[in-house]
């Protein structure tokens, strides 16, 4: 068990080795740590716009959307979409709302137990996170393309309106309105978080590959590890 | 030679340079101001005409500097018209039922009820005053209140929706002038009396004049949390049956008083048919009539030590008590008086009579010097002191014929209509004043001619402690021939005038037709001062309580509710584009109470709620809950609908309702 551990967990640096390379063995802790900070600020901010623009509202009507929360003018967008048949946005990715927050704990609990972890197992903890603002806007495109595409056929305007697929990132149109779908900073934080993940995994490598490489010439029964 | 021609070669290709550079303007623009001239010259507008445009249009979307609140006479509502642009604005229902606004047919008829005269139904009103709440001396934007001259009633107007709240009927007399205007803080809402009748209008025959007819001035205590006038604080002072006519309060050297002129000191009693004289020459016999000056915080302590009479249930401070406590004193004013102003110091005290061609200013230290040391000239016969007319005047300023009332700029020019004249009048204030104006003190500078017959004249915030000037507003009643003829009864006009220069320029710079009402008095208020809301702040609120109405109908709960007692009760929901239900079953007889919320947030989303042969329109605005109880006495089918056109749907947010014949 111990042997499984000590070989998950990879070689172990000595703090004179440490402190003689400073840099070379801090770069990733510091850059894990880094995207832990990134992702937790993000937590607190939108990760999703949604503007609609339309003639009879000239200040527009905004939708915003938090790991855990859906806020703005939902009530309003929610009432004109009773005219084409869709469901609440409330109805919308509930589950994820809920879970949300717990998902971006455990990222940063799986960056925490990556940055102990000096052997390629660290790739499997960091690429869920790096994947994460991917994941994030399929998720809503297929949220949206299932509310888009089933509309109530016995809505007030299901004549004039056909089922469609709002857009997730961009510009799209229905009906009168304009839609302008933007990330928010949370959004952006995350996908930073991704990049600087990225960059971490590189200098996680070039650190500690030499001495995964060392140890295993060192003792040749080893699995790989 | 050689210079000349050098310096006209620079001036040509200056020209050239500065033609090069209006050409590429003209391109980029399309439009330029020879297009301006040309239309000038075939629309046949003068510069001045221009100036007046450029100074009163405003482009779509841009919104108005000042809110003039103004009275409407004898509609019965208040009407909010917007500066420089005098578009009408709003209409406000007060005292008159008013179905667009829902005011009277199902909403609002509690506070109408409230007001009834006498227990009886009446459903009209003679607005004439409004007076916006103050706060140390100037407007606060919170509350507006408004007279009804025919009943003597006074009205509660919520700055924040724009609705009424509360109407008085004043339990002693039967007619008001004097008011409403209120005391520096809003203490109180002055409302006098103005025809003489016996308390609580009682039979007595004319013959009995002097000893049963009354004079009075009430002080309507107003609680600003409640937004209600408190009756149980409020009480009234007996005067002399002298038809007290406009007053005003006094604020900052004046504070403690206020000032109401009077008309009739004659106690002439009319009877032209007994060729007797009329009252119009009876009342405007003798050269001067009584400007009174009362002492109200005096008053509240002689009311708050109960040194009152009830009558009429309501507390009353005699005339006698009056005299005796040194809460009354009066002084001559030039005769058939209309406007009594008090400067924006409270320093000065200006008054017109119609009959006189001078504004007469009184000294507000010399009333309390003269106060002070009773420099009295006699006594009225009914025991006022008369304060000595040469020891309380200022000044005399000859304006013109028919002046009426008075209103102030910032700068220390003061402004006065003339009704007879057809004019404006503006003059310098002496004091500390004086400096303010290029002109000597106290001298007339200049008379811009308005169309025609001016009652009142409203300048921003031309009555409080700051006025602001830039803008006149002169509330013509007569439009004669100003706008294209609209059968015998004619708009009156509500003319703007520039009055943002000093000296001889003030021009007429706006003529608004006004067609659905007659302006008396008006206020004008910056826009910005106002908190107004755009919605209702939550879903299910009671606009008369400004609350939460805890009953109010929610979206999922729709439903009718048959109670034990055999009434029912409706709880439906307005939204874009449909009420929920849409089919209501009533037997015939049920006492309904029909409770609508408009669960919108929308702004501008405002539905109406109109329900045939049952005499019910209401408007609902964004948030907005109400109940309407009826009895459904009529049997039928009845298509009710949303009045107000929301959406593309409109035509088909409908229902049913059936009443099922016994």
């Amino acid at each position: 068990m111990s042997s499984f551990i000590d070989r998950l967990l990879g070689p172990r640096v000595s703090r004179a080795e440490a402190s003689a390379h400073s840099l070379r063995y801090g770069t990733p802790g510091v850059l894990l740590l880094g995207a832990r900070v990134l992702l937790l600020v993000s937590l607190f901010l939108p990760y999703w716009h949604m503007e609609l623009q339309a003639p009879q509202y000239p200040s527009g009507l905004h939708m915003t959307a938090f790991l855990n929360a859906l806020t703005g003018d939902v009530a309003e967008i929610d009432g004109l979409n009773h005219y084409i048949g869709m469901r609440s946005l409330y109805e919308a990715a509930a589950l994820e709302r809920t879970i949300g927050v717990f998902i971006m704990i455990a990222f940063v609990v799986m960056l925490e137990f990556a940055a102990y972890i000096h052997t390629r197992w660290t790739a499997l903890l960091v690429a869920p996170v790096v994947l994460f603002p991917v994941v994030f806007l399929v998720d809503l495109h297929l949220w949206m393309r299932h509310f888009g595409l089933n509309l109530d056929p016995h809505a007030p305007l299901s004549n004039a309106v056909k089922p469609f697929v709002p857009t997730a990132l961009g510009k799209g149109g229905i009906g009168q309105f304009v839609t302008v779908a933007t990330p928010g900073m949370g959004l952006i934080l995350a996908t930073a978080a991704s990049v600087v993940l990225i960059v971490a995994l590189y200098f996680h490598r070039r650190a500690y590959l030499p001495l995964v490489k060392q140890q295993r010439s060192a003792s040749p029964p080893a699995v790989t590890g | 030679m050689t210079i000349m021609k050098r310096a006209a070669g620079k001036v040509r290709l200056t020209l050239w340079v500065l033609a090069g550079l209006a050409t590429c303007a003209t391109q980029a623009n399309a439009q330029s101001m020879r297009d301006v001239e040309a239309l000038a010259k075939e629309r046949g507008l003068t510069t001045a005409d221009l100036m007046a445009a450029a100074k009163t249009y405003l482009p779509s979307g841009v919104k108005d500097e000042y809110l003039m609140f103004a009275s409407s006479g004898h509609a019965g509502h208040v009407f909010v018209v917007g500066l420089p642009s005098m578009r009408l604005l709003r209409s406000i229902a007060v005292f008159t039922p008013e179905s667009w606004q829902g005011w009277g047919f199902g909403v609002g008829d509690k506070s109408l009820e409230e007001g009834f005269p006498q227990g009886k139904s009446n459903l009209w009103g003679d607005t004439h005053h409004p007076a916006l709440s103050e706060t140390a001396g100037d407007y606060d934007g919170q509350w507006l209140f408004i007279n009804d001259k025919i009943n003597a009633r006074v009205a509660v107007i919520d700055l924040r929706d724009w609705e009424t709240k509360q109407i008085v009927k004043n339990p002693l007399t039967l007619s008001d002038h004097g008011g409403t205007f209120v005391t520096p803080n809003t203490e109180y809402i002055i409302e006098g009396g103005q025809y003489a009748v016996p308390w609580g209008s009682d039979y007595a025959p004319i013959t009995d004049y002097k000893e049963k007819y009354k004079g009075s001035v009430t002080l309507w205590k107003f609680d600003r949390n409640r937004g209600r006038i408190d009756k149980d604080q409020s009480f009234a002072i007996e005067l002399p049956p002298y038809w007290q006519d406009l007053s005003d309060a006094g604020k900052l050297a004046s504070d403690g008083f206020f000032f109401m002129n009077s008309i009739n000191t004659e106690l002439a009693t009319g009877g032209i048919q007994d060729k007797k004289p009329p009252f119009e020459a009876g009342a405007s016999m003798n050269a001067t009539d009584f400007l009174h000056i009362i002492d109200w915080k005096k008053a509240e302590k002689v009311y708050k030590a109960g040194n009152v009479e009830m009558i009429k249930g309501f507390p009353v401070i005699t005339l006698k008590t009056a005299i005796a406590e040194g809460i009354l004193h009066v002084t001559p004013e030039p005769r058939s008086p209309h406007g009594v102003d008090v400067a924006p110091k409270g320093d000065f005290i200006v008054i017109s009579g119609k009959l006189d061609p001078h504004v007469t200013i009184y000294s507000t230290a010399k009333i309390k010097q003269a106060i002070a040391n009773k420099t009295f000239s006699g006594k009225d016969e009914f025991g006022v002191p008369i304060l000595d007319f040469d020891a309380v005047v200022e000044a005399r300023i000859e304006v013109g014929l028919g002046p009426l009332h008075t209103q102030f700029g910032p700068d220390g020019y003061a402004y006065t209509s003339l009704y007879l004249d057809s004019a404006v009048a503006r003059w310098t204030m002496g004091g500390s004043y004086g400096a303010g104006t290029p002109e000597p003190d106290w001298t007339l500078v200049h008379k811009t001619p308005v169309h025609y017959n001016v009652g009142h004249i409203a300048v921003a915030e031309g009555d409080t402690v700051s006025p602001d000037g830039k803008y006149l507003v002169s509330l013509n009643k007569w439009s004669v021939d100003r706008f294209v003829q609209t059968g015998p009864l004619l708009p009156q006009n509500l003319q703007l005038v520039d009055i943002s220069d000093d000296g001889t320029k003030m021009p007429v710079i706006y003529d608004m037709a006004m067609g659905v009402g007659e302006p008396h008095y008006a206020q004008i208020i910056k826009a910005d001062k106002l908190n107004s809301w755009s919605v209702y702040p939550q879903v299910g609120w009671d606009p008369h309580v400004q609350n939460i109405n805890p009953m109010a109908p929610k979206k999922g709960m729709e439903r009718v509710q048959r109670n034990e007692d055999g009434s029912v009760d409706i709880f439906m929901t307005a939204i874009r584009s449909h009420f929920n239900p849409e089919h209501i079953y009533l037997k015939q007889g049920d006492k309904v109470r029909w409770h609508i919320t408009n669960i919108e947030r929308a702004v501008d989303a405002t539905h109406g709620f109109a329900v045939p042969v049952y005499n019910i329109t209401a408007s609902l605005e964004p948030g907005e809950s109400v109940t309407i109880e009826f009895v459904a006495d009529t049997p039928g089918t009845f298509p009710f609908y949303c009045s107000e056109f929301c959406s593309a749907l409109h035509l088909e947010m409908m229902g049913y309702l059936m009443v099922e014949p016994n």
